[in-house]
């Protein structure tokens, strides 16, 4: 253990400057020179010097450091006199100390009783002084009352459970069932009550000890029953914010004992009320005898069988027995290196069955099974070019890795995910606060907080939630009296809701407010230059035209949102992860923001195009449809180029050929394909292609790093066939295409802009 | 958003123990050799999530340290723990006085650190 020996390096060296240190202190203690700081520095310097010596194991150097330490401590507080004698007694003690370091640094024994003399001399000091010292014949035995002070450095290795079924029914579990302090949630643990009453002091909250928190702890424990007891808590005028005036009554069913229970309120003991009564010891105090623990050596025997618990016990016992014997023995056979310490297994279960995982660990994790994807991909396509009838086995053999490796990639994507409660949390408060400043009333619902999503994705969300629910209140929202006016509920409700579709992640603020005031987004529109006069749009375009920067239609700068400076960033951060944001209006009635976000940044469900020689990605989920259109519905508009007509619209025609620059693409849309792409506006352009190779999920590589940023372009990756393949950006091939046709207006909406057409499944 | 705590301890060897069991978790570690010292990382850095300190320092102690922090309503919700070699009642309770939030006893036993710190300031 390398870092170890770093430590202890470090230690010694520390120590040598601390009995520098020391000596200097002691020979002024001995001229008479010296006051009460120097007494404070000798003792923290042995202190320190214990403290090391404990963490490595040093218990000669930790017995005599402490003995010390304790007289130099009632030296400092003048309980013991530092006279000549005592001083003398100092050093000598100051010398031993040294040497007992140089011992442990050589790693040799000094010889037993080296410093047993001083060490009785010491305790006899410290004893004069008032402090307790254990029986100064016991500083015979090195190991002395030590135990008691040292926590040992227990670097045993927990074994981590991450079954998932593991919540304490595992008839399986080490049948080691003295009651617990943390884990041993097994079954030979009977199932006990207990009533707690809870009430926090005022000081408590000032040592930033969190009730709530609390309260989880409990609920990790078992099964809670909880009931706040608001009798304490004066009327709001009078509520101090830092005051505690609420308790709980909890009923917890548990079968960790009252020592977790203990362990929770550990920190709070003297700053709460807290009585804690076990229900099940009055009820049946046979129970208890019942639970004394089955010896260790039942766990051998596969399945262990712990004595019979009345009541809820056997059921439960014979329902989880059925769980295969093979697992009883692994964990059986980790129990008995446990002895009173308590079930390890376990311990991770109860414990929040979760570890804490550096984040780079994880992504370097996604890198090397995107990797694994990748050639797997090659694999396949390598042993479809095999007769099938020559090696059968190897056929399977890569079926079945596809699948494993499939598998593997969905695990290791879900680690990442995380609900999204954790955003969502933030916002009631957000909306509450909101709503008092623009004086309006609000109700918040919030649905699909289990959703999970990658967590990088989850620490982007914040700020642009946070942003659209402002503007929500802000502007969406009418106050109440308008509402009422208008014959709605003076409430107005927002509803912010998650869920996973279509492979990715669609995240909806929905309110009940006065929609999008469309005359007058057009104006500002017009008037700013992003939308030519007279242009035609349909209703969602203009919606849409909010996400425009520097748009505000707030007529006076509230300072929450109107100043008109967020939305286009938030769309901006929505779409560097990979996501789209929309936003649909009904006047009168309220408006939906709608963000979709891919469900992982590293992975993309991608329809594999070419043209001429070159293969291309795009992401399904832009894509509306695909089709070989009819020569006739090709239409040529002067100074624009080439459009579609398709259902009654037209549709933007992009050449990729023309733009990539690929020599051998086919020219003519009509002998080739058009893929119908939307962007994130909600406008869409049509793709000229030479033909659809298939669709495949392809591990996104970002070219950032190596090329900068490149319009059009979202990213590289490596087909089964290994060849790299660029991922094109939707959005912006169509703002090169547009910049081409109209000259310099890179933001304008075209005049004969085509709706959004909510249309069919992507092609496949 | 991963979580900053702020190590105050005057022996380099338990900073160095600290830092090294604190960040294989995962968390951020500011350093401090003493109280004062504390106040000033403090200071500069703004926002620490929990605070860890040993009790015995020069310059300033433990004690000291945590009141002062105590006094700054920044901190309201921020668990202080004390690292403390003795587990006796009393400099428990001096700590809790001056407003810690739990303590950890020395030398620690890595796991229940990262237990500790998880229970007063966990991640949801």
């Amino acid at each position: 253990m390398d870092e170890l020996q770093q430590f202890k390096q470090t230690f010694f060296q520390e120590c040598e400057e601390l009995l520098g240190d020391l000596e200097g202190n002691l020979m002024s203690m001995e001229s008479g020179d010296f006051d009460v700081e120097t007494l404070h520095a000798a003792f923290r310097a042995i202190h320190s010097i214990k403290g090391g010596a404990g963490a490595f194991g040093f218990e000669r150097l930790v017995n005599f450091a402490h003995t010390f330490e304790t007289v130099l401590d009632l030296m400092r507080e003048d309980k013991v006199p530092a006279d000549e004698d005592n001083v003398a007694v100092m050093l000598r003690s100051g010398d031993i100390i040294t040497d007992l370091v140089k011992a442990a640094q050589d790693e040799e024994d000094l010889e037993p009783g080296y410093e047993t003399e001083t060490a009785k001399e010491l305790a006899v000091l410290a004893q004069a002084g008032g402090a307790e010292v254990d029986d100064i014949s016991d500083l015979d035995d090195a190991g002395g009352d030590l135990d008691d002070e040292i926590e040992g450095l227990d670097f045993e290795p927990v074994a981590v459970s991450l079954d998932e079924d593991d919540d304490g029914d595992d008839a399986a579990a080490a049948p080691a069932a003295e009651p617990v302090a943390e884990g041993g949630a097994d079954l030979s643990n009977p199932m006990e009550s207990f009533k707690i009453r809870f009430v926090p002091s005022t000081e408590m909250l000032q040592r930033a000890n969190e009730p709530l928190l609390l309260v989880r702890e409990l609920k990790a424990t078992g099964n809670l029953r909880v009931t706040c007891d608001m009798e304490s808590l004066p009327r709001l005028a009078d509520l101090d914010a830092s005051s505690a005036y609420l308790a709980w009554d909890f009923e917890l069913d548990t079968r960790q004992g009252r020592e977790a229970i203990d362990d929770i309120f550990e920190f709070v003991e003297g700053d709460c009320d807290l009585t804690i009564t076990n229900l099940s010891e009055q009820a049946a105090p046979a129970q208890e005898e019942a639970a004394a623990a089955p010896e260790p050596e039942s766990a051998v025997a596969p399945e262990p069988e712990p004595t019979p618990v009345p009541t809820e016990g056997p059921k439960q016992e014979k329902k989880a027995e059925t769980p295969p014997p093979a697992a009883a023995k692994p964990k059986a056979a980790a129990a008995p290196k446990k002895e009173a310490g308590g079930a390890p297994a376990k311990k991770a279960v109860s414990a929040a069955s979760a570890i804490r995982v550096d984040v780079d660990k994880v992504d370097k994790l996604v890198n090397m099974v995107g990797e694994l994807v990748i050639t797997q991909a090659m694999l396949d396509m390598q042993s479809g070019m095999i007769p099938s009838d020559e090696y059968p086995e190897l056929i399977s053999g890569l079926e079945e890795l596809a699948q494993h490796t499939r598998e593997l990639q969905d695990s290791v994507m879900a680690i990442r995910a995380q609900p999204v409660k954790s955003v969502f949390a933030r916002m009631p408060r957000l909306v509450r606060e909101v709503a008092a400043k623009v004086n309006k009333k609000v109700t918040l619902k919030t649905v699909g907080e289990n959703t999970e999503i990658d967590k990088t994705v989850i620490e982007q969300l914040g700020d642009p939630l946070t942003h659209m629910i402002r503007n929500a209140i802000d502007h969406g929202l009418e106050p109440p009296e308008e509402r009422e006016a208008a014959g709605k509920s003076k409430e107005g409700t927002i509803v912010l809701s998650a869920e996973h579709r279509g492979g990715r992640i669609l995240i909806e603020i929905k309110d009940d407010g006065r929609g999008i005031n469309r005359e007058k987004v057009l104006a500002k529109a017009v008037e700013r230059g992003v939308v030519q006069e007279g242009a035609q749009l349909a209703d969602e375009e203009i919606d849409n035209l909010v996400f425009q920067p520097g748009f505000s239609t707030a007529d006076e700068v509230t300072d929450l949102s109107g100043r008109g400076v967020g939305m286009d960033v938030v769309v901006r951060n929505i779409q560097n992860l990979g996501g789209r944001v929309n936003i649909r209006s009904t006047p009168g009635e309220g408006s939906t923001f709608s963000l979709t976000l891919p469900l992982t940044l590293a992975v993309l469900d991608g329809m594999v195009v070419r043209v001429g020689t070159e293969t291309y990605v795009l992401p399904l989920a832009n894509i509306i449809e695909s089709l070989r259109p009819l020569e006739q519905d090709i239409h040529s508009v002067m100074g624009e180029g080439d459009v579609l007509k398709i259902r009654g619209e037209y549709i933007q025609l992009v050449y990729l050929h023309r733009h990539f620059r690929i020599p051998d693409g086919i020219a003519d849309p009509s002998k080739g394909l058009v893929v119908i792409v939307e962007t994130e506006g909600g406008a869409m352009v049509g793709l000229v292609v030479d033909e659809i190779v298939g669709q495949q999920q392809v591990v996104i590589k970002s070219l950032e790093e190596n090329f900068g940023a490149i319009q059009g372009v979202a990213g590289a990756t490596i087909l089964g066939t290994g060849k790299v393949a660029l991922i094109l950006d939707v959005a912006g091939l169509k703002a090169m295409s547009d910049k081409e046709r109209k000259g310099r207006k890179p933001k304008e909406i075209p005049a004969a802009a085509p709706p959004a057409i909510e249309s069919s499944a992507p092609g496949a | 958003m991963t979580k900053r705590i702020l190590t105050v301890d005057d022996s380099k060897t338990m900073l160095d123990m600290l830092a090294f069991t604190l960040k294989g978790a995962g968390y951020d570690v500011l350093q401090a050799e003493n109280g004062q010292e504390g106040l000033d990382v403090l200071a500069k850095e703004g926002h620490v999530d929990v605070i860890i300190s040993d009790i015995n320092m020069p310059v300033m102690g433990g004690i000291t340290f945590i009141k002062n922090v105590r006094q700054n309503s920044a901190y309201n919700a921020t668990p202080i723990l004390i690292l403390t070699t003795e587990s006796s009642a009393a400099k428990k309770q001096e700590g809790r006085e001056a407003g810690a939030t739990g303590w950890i006893v020395k030398p620690f036993d890595p796991q229940k650190l990262l237990a500790v710190v998880q229970k007063v300031s966990p991640d949801f």
